[in-house]
């Protein structure tokens, strides 16, 4: 299936873009990282610290654990610092 | 019920004047603004994610308003290039008593630092940084 991807913050730094569209088997939001992690070192480097990222599916917060069904948009970036 | 995500300068205190406390007794209002703790600070650059940002807003704001029982509610957020003194956001608050107006602007603030998807990040003469994350704003979250 096909799935948005958007990267904000450091973590879009660190990807290099800020959004694009996957093409993944993946079944969950840490296996889409899975498959991103692989993609080359620009994305292990924004993905190396897991616990340090935050993940929304179309536009709602949700666990690295949340499942990928249905989903058409992910977001990644840092924990949110507004106020 | 306002909520507006917007990269324009606002003046707080006209946006104070014509906030309608709609019968409540209590009007609370919160203005943060660009701090520059060192002398260093040049601009804070806001990123946010637009798809979510206001939507994220108005359920904090719905939220705020049944459980602190608020007549009326006011989240304003910039997003963009700032200056150290400008005005980054304005929460207020009306309620019957002070309590549920102080509360209530106090919950919207803890979660506008930590659930709403805004990054800043610090331009100073000695590079570009992006503000971390403080584990007592995530804490506070916990305290409603």
């Amino acid at each position: 299936m096909q799935v948005t991807v958007l990267y904000f913050a450091w973590v879009r730094e660190r990807v290099g873009h800020g959004q694009e569209t996957i093409e993944t088997t993946a079944k969950t939001i840490s296996e889409l990282v899975n498959d991103l992690r692989a993609k080359g070192p620009e994305y292990e480097a924004a993905f190396s610290d897991l616990p340090a990222l935050r993940a929304a599916a179309d536009e709602v917060l949700c666990d690295m654990d949340a499942s990928l069904d249905g989903v058409r948009t992910v977001a990644f970036f840092p924990p949110m610092t507004g106020g | 019920m306002r909520v507006s995500v917007q990269s324009d300068v606002f003046d707080p205190s006209q946006e104070a004047a014509d906030f309608d406390a709609n019968g409540g007794g209590a009007v609370v209002t919160f203005n943060g603004v660009v701090r520059d703790d060192t002398g260093t600070l040049q601009a804070m650059e806001i990123e946010h994610y637009p798809a979510m940002t206001e939507a994220a807003l108005t359920e904090f704001a719905v939220t705020a308003k049944e459980r602190f029982d608020l007549t009326n509610v006011m989240v304003i957020h910039r997003f963009g290039t700032l200056k150290p003194g400008e005005v980054i956001m304005m929460v207020a608050t009306a309620a019957k008593h002070r309590k549920q107006a102080f509360q209530g602007a106090d919950f919207l603030m803890d979660y506008l630092k930590s659930r709403a998807p805004f990054w800043k990040k610090e331009i100073t003469k000695n590079g570009a940084d992006w503000v971390d994350a403080k584990i007592a704003d995530e804490d506070a979250l916990k305290e409603w």
